[in-house]
């Protein structure tokens, strides 16, 4: 697999470390605990195009969010984390 | 004071030449890592101070003896140079890091054995940061080579590493076809 990002380029997935859904870009407001809640553990898990978080962690130190297919694992688009509107 | 005596992060490990390959230690350098505050226009005062800008994402900027890396998104290092009064977070890392040069017509194939980079596809002067087996490394290319920079740690993993390909790239030159 390979991811192409932004700023390195087309890199082996061993530079990448992957956290999760892109959902954790958008931490609700404190105190609202049923939207923590929802933040923390509710996905919707689809058969399909998701959107996810990876680290550049061994290349320019990026966070970026990747768009993939996980039935057929296409890589759909990446964008850096800090240029995506939230 | 003491005069305390100085040690190279690869203080007798190198230099090391197996086959058409050379393995060598680049000597000690001033290191200072940059990294502009945001919105902070840096490059045209540190080319006033040490006669180079900042290069784009994935190069270097080199005048004399002074060089300046990009190292990550938003992080330089300049070396060989003092940095002046800058917009930006400035540490200074000369002792934190080993350099070491693999020149040689097989340094690609020696590279490719370790790293996950296409370094067919880099042109003298570029720069990644990627991996050397497990360890963070950044890689410029020479052209005569490539040099490899990691922590200081890490110089004798990481002359083991490549001095295990040099030997074994070398044993297999020698193979009949
Ligand atoms: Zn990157």
């Amino acid at each position: 697999m390979r991811i192409n990002c932004p700023i390195c380029g087309d890199r082996d997935w061993r530079e990448f470390y992957y956290l999760g859904a892109a959902d954790y870009l958008n931490r609700p407001a404190e105190g609202d605990l049923d939207a923590i809640h929802k933040y923390l553990h509710i996905r919707e898990n689809p058969a399909g195009v998701t959107k996810d978080l990876w680290h550049h962690e061994a290349g320019c130190s990026s966070w970026l969010v990747v768009e993939r297919n996980v039935t057929t694992h296409e890589i759909l688009g990446v964008e850096l984390a800090a240029e995506v509107k939230r | 004071m003491i005069d305390l005596v100085a040690k190279s992060a690869a203080e007798g490990l190198l230099p090391v030449t197996i086959g058409a390959l050379t393995l060598s230690e680049i000597p000690h350098r001033e290191v200072h890592s940059i990294a502009p505050f945001k919105g902070a226009k840096v490059s045209t005062a540190l080319k006033k101070a040490v006669g180079i800008e900042l290069p784009e994402a994935g190069r270097s900027t080199t005048k004399g003896d002074v060089q300046v890396l990009w190292t990550a998104r938003g992080q330089y290092f300049l070396i060989g140079a003092k940095p002046p009064k800058l917009p930006a977070a400035i540490t200074d890392q000369s002792d934190a890091w080993c350099a070491v040069a693999l020149t040689g017509p097989s340094a690609g194939d020696a590279l490719a054995r370790l790293c996950p980079l296409d370094t067919a596809k880099m042109g003298q002067g570029d720069v990644a940061r990627s991996l050397i087996g497990h360890m963070s490394a950044i890689i410029v290319k020479r052209v005569d080579g490539f040099e490899t920079i990691v922590f200081r740690a890490f110089a004798r993993t990481l002359v083991h590493e490549l001095r295990k390909v040099m030997t074994s790239l070398d044993a297999q030159a020698a193979l009949p076809d």
